[in-house]
């Protein structure tokens, strides 16, 4: 039965699978085992980026591409929620409108960047990408009118997923809201969403872009049309990142360019993959974790550790709680150099 | 016979998981140009870049005079008086011909007695001295690349297949020029399937067949042996 | 050759457009600032823009032509580059600073001397950090793609993080030396001082790598191990030490332009690299890789596109450069000037 919900994907290590299922819990129940407005939207950002990363996951380390672009989708998605709950009223049907729209046009970009990339090399596509996503993240800031520009859009979502809603008094010391509606709407879509790409990772399409990634030119001479596979690799992936965007604003009821389209954030889900395993699913599934709590805790950590060699020189400035991101990146370069499998794929080897 | 200038004695030499030299046992004899045959396929480029380090034996030695150059990188080998003309030629597109002839002289200026043996050699390049060597056509730059091992003095001459696809008019002008060489004392290696340039020019032969040495000997008594001939290479010299 | 002497076979002549197919990248330039000078009405805007436009295309070059260079030799895709521009602007605006007195001064000689300080300890500073990057990060490894965009990308990361753990997390002002400030009026148009000693010491540069990968030994290994990097090696030159040796020169101009950059916007901070990135990008993908011209003309095309637009239609500047590099592609996929590889 969980094979069947998996994809016959397994964890293919005990240690890997207990890991997963601790995950899984510790979110499906984040509201009741951690509760807290901090705790909380940790969790729902643990959700998002689970689908983001994995949506990377199936471009990058399934089909072997290297994009810069993915930012741009999760920002489609999530500013197509929020201009149509900001212009469509707070309705269920505007989520779906903004949703639905937002993948689409998530899709269509990324078919036309997808053909583009016929014609130019795979390392002029990574950088064309680069230089198309920063270009639109500053044509946002700038469209203020319509985007809200730099401060972002602050919109309301539908009365059953606010705090002021209520649907019964209290379990287990919870508060029975549309807040936490809201936050389960965001975990089972995500885990939806997960399981959706497991499902195609698993599936014969799935299988053939493997191949596509390990030799092209292999697989174009058995009589795969690389051209096709590719393109609709890379549309999938925009729409649920775009999904993952909508989800995202949802949760927020705010949307920016920092919280969507930002360089960092590109940056976060590099990270993630990497450490989490490339070619895995189940790496951005840790690799999110691993970050979201890094980012969240690990500065407090850090903010502690620095207090202490207070004094010496450099040494705190090394340690200082914003410097979380020159650790992360320490540990990324020593990830692809050391466990280029990541996470994932160490626990599976040993 | 003296010394052989280069000896390999059981080389392996793997390409990603493909075994292509399996022990190979090889003499080049000093002085004298040795041909190297073989249907395709069967390892004599490979046995040429295992030489010059472009791939690493894994197994075996290489000796050039008695030093083991089988680890040494490739620069080195070049320094140390090899002279490689691989079979695709080599030769840089976007340089002049002056500037590859320039770029080969990797111990100072063209020294110019020897520049003009090679315009002796091969008229061509002096008509096209200033041109791109990229508009150069097949058989000048054949006599480009051929001219690059030839602009300073070497030990050994490592020749991967000069005269393929010629015109017969240049494959004289190529025989001719290596003629010059081996009057000079220089030792060559030279894999070459047109078997009449080869019978013209070797002292001595190796057979190859499966990444390894079948047969090696004077080249005459390959040349007055059909039998023999038929037997290594499943035709005769003849047929060509 | 000899046999018909009549005879003068027309093959070998090539049609017009087969002739002018080298120089149309060249040509693009003046076509340019023709376009600038039908879309900008007034006359001493349009030259004051135009020497913007090439102020800026001449500090992108010096900051992208590293970039290039490094990719046609070594076959090394370096996303980490933007981090030897802030460096190397962050190194040079310090000792411009301690040289406040040179700066201060209204004496020509005594602000370039000033300058010329600092673009030297700049590029000392972002060529030791150039072969230490290359060391430590680049060489394990070569010939994965992928794993040099991660790393390198992680590299970028580091250096910026270091760069605030240096000199903190402000941005730092900086002024023009005193004699640099203000403009001189030619034609009607204001032309900013600075910008005319950026576009001058940008032409020497381009001049100065121009001459040696033309006219010396070492540049001729250069540009032939950009074609065929294992015959160099079969010739008898050590290609890593080539490698090596460009890789510090890449970074030390990277430097060079980041010094220059600053002084340009007058401010610099931790993340300028990464914003020059994306202009240096597209000029690098313009310009074919590997190749020091296209590089040159893309950035002047980009520099100049840039001003125009900004001065036209300020919110569509970037995408206007993006606009740009599309059509080129479309026009030719390698970039203008694409270097032929062997295999």
């Amino acid at each position: 039965m969980i094979k069947a919900v998996l994809s016959g994907d397994m964890p293919r290590s005990l240690v890997l699978a207990l890991i997963l299922g601790l995950i899984l819990v510790c979110l499906a129940l984040a509201p009741f085992l951690f509760p807290g407005v901090r705790t909380v939207d940790t969790a729902a950002r643990i959700c998002v980026f689970i689908v983001l990363v994995a949506s990377y996951d199936l471009l990058l380390g399934y089909g072997g591409i290297v994009s810069f672009a993915h930012t741009m989708f999760f920002g489609i998605g999530a500013y197509g929620v929020a201009l149509a709950l900001t212009h469509l009223g707070r309705g269920f049907d505007a989520i779906l409108v903004g949703a639905g729209a937002g993948a689409l046009l998530a899709a269509a970009l990324a078919f036309v960047i997808g053909l583009f990339s016929l014609r130019v090399r795979a390392i002029f596509f990574a950088m064309i990408t680069l230089a198309v996503a920063s270009a639109v993240a500053v044509l946002v800031s700038q469209l203020s009118g319509l985007t809200g520009g730099e401060d972002g859009l602050t919109f309301k979502t539908p009365r059953a997923l606010g705090p002021a809603f209520k649907f019964g008094d209290e379990l287990f010391g919870v508060k029975l809201n549309g807040k936490l509606l809201s936050y389960y709407v965001v975990f089972i879509g995500s885990l939806v969403l997960f399981l959706l790409m497991l499902r195609v990772v698993n599936s014969p399409f799935g299988r053939v872009l493997q191949a596509i990634r390990e030799n092209d030119f292999r697989a174009e001479a058995i009589g795969y049309r690389v051209v096709y596979y590719r393109v609709a690799a890379t549309c999938l992936s925009a729409a649920v990142a775009a999904l993952a965007g909508s989800l995202y604003a949802i949760w927020l009821r705010y949307v920016g360019p920092d919280t969507t389209l930002s360089m960092e954030i590109m940056i976060d889900i590099l990270l993630m993959v990497v450490i989490g395993g490339m070619g895995t699913m189940y790496g951005a599934v840790i690799g999110a974790t691993l970050l979201v709590l890094a980012q969240n805790y690990l500065q407090n950590l850090m903010g502690v550790a620095g207090s202490l060699v207070d004094g010496v020189p450099v040494l705190p400035q090394l340690l200082d709680a914003d410097r979380w991101l020159l650790w992360l990146g320490v540990l990324f370069i020593l990830s692809v150099y050391f466990f280029p499998t990541g996470v994932v794929g160490r626990l599976r080897r040993g | 016979m003296s010394d052989p200038i280069l000896r390999l004695e059981g080389v392996y030499t793997n390409i990603a998981q493909y075994h292509i030299l399996q022990g190979v046992d090889l003499e080049v004899p000093r002085g004298a140009v040795t041909m190297l045959l073989g249907r395709n396929g069967v390892g004599k480029t490979t046995t040429l870049r295992s030489i010059i380090g472009h791939w690493r034996a894994h197994q075996g030695r290489i000796l050039l005079d008695g030093q083991d150059i089988t680890r040494m990188p490739t620069p080195a080998i070049a320094r140390a008086g090899v002279g490689f003309v691989p079979e695709d030629m080599g030769i840089f597109a976007n340089l002049t011909v002056e500037e590859n002839m320039v770029l080969a002289a990797v111990s100072g200026p063209i020294d110019s007695a020897r520049l003009d043996w090679v315009f002796q050699a091969f008229p061509p390049l002096k008509t096209f001295w200033k041109s791109e060597a990229g508009n150069l056509s097949g058989g000048q730059k054949q006599m480009l690349s051929i001219a690059r091992a030839m602009v300073e003095e070497r030990r050994l001459y490592l020749i991967d297949e000069p005269t393929k696809g010629l015109a017969p008019a240049i494959v004289s002008t190529m025989a001719r020029a290596l003629r010059e060489l081996k009057a000079q004392g220089a030792s060559i290696l030279l894999v070459e399937q047109n078997f009449s340039v080869a019978r013209a020019l070797g002292d001595s032969a190796c057979v190859m067949d499966d990444g390894r040495i079948i047969w090696s000997g004077e080249m005459r008594e390959l040349v007055t042996d059909a039998a023999l001939q038929e037997r290594l290479m499943g035709l005769s010299m003849e047929a060509h | 050759m000899s046999m018909a002497p009549e005879h003068a076979p027309t093959m070998a002549r090539l049609s017009l457009a087969q002739r002018l197919a080298p120089w149309m990248p060249v040509l693009l330039v003046p076509l340019l600032v023709l376009a600038g000078l039908l879309a900008i009405p007034n006359t001493s805007s349009w030259l004051t823009l135009t020497v913007s436009g090439l102020a800026m295309g001449m500090m992108i070059f010096l900051m992208a032509s590293g970039l290039t260079l490094v990719f046609g030799l070594m076959d090394v895709i370096n996303f980490g580059h933007g981090a030897f521009v802030s460096v190397g602007a962050f190194v040079g605006v310090s000792v411009l600073l301690l040289l406040g007195g040179m700066t201060g001064a209204p004496s020509l000689a005594l602000n370039l001397a000033a300058m010329g300080l600092a673009v030297i300890g700049a590029m000392l500073a972002t060529g030791a950090m150039g072969w230490a990057f290359e060391k430590v990060i680049v060489e394990p490894v070569y010939g994965h793609h992928l794993k040099q965009i991660l790393v390198t990308m992680g590299g970028l990361i580091v250096v910026e993080q270091l760069i605030i753990v240096l000199w903190g997390p402000e941005e730092i002002y900086i002024s023009r030396p005193e004699a640099l400030k203000g403009a001189i009026t030619f034609a009607g148009a204001a032309l900013e001082k600075y910008r005319l000693v950026a576009v001058g010491l940008g032409l020497v540069v381009f001049a100065a790598m121009r001459w040696t990968l033309r006219r010396t030994k070492i540049g001729l290994i250069v540009r032939a191990g950009v074609e065929n990097g294992e015959m160099v090696q079969a010739l008898g030159y050590r290609l890593r030490l080539v490698f090596v040796g460009v890789f510090i020169a890449g970074s030390a101009l990277a430097g060079l332009g980041g010094v220059m950059w600053g002084l340009y916007q007058e401010v610099v901070s931790a993340h300028m690299g990464n914003q020059a990135m994306i202009l240096i990008f597209i000029v690098v993908i313009i310009g074919g890789l590997g190749s020091v011209e296209g590089c040159f003309i893309g950035a002047l095309l980009v520099g100049l596109m840039q001003n125009y637009v900004a001065f036209l239609e300020p919110k569509v500047a970037l995408i206007s450069n993006i606009g740009l590099m599309v059509a080129i592609l479309m026009w030719r996929p390698m970039g203008m000037i694409p270097v032929v590889k062997a295999k």
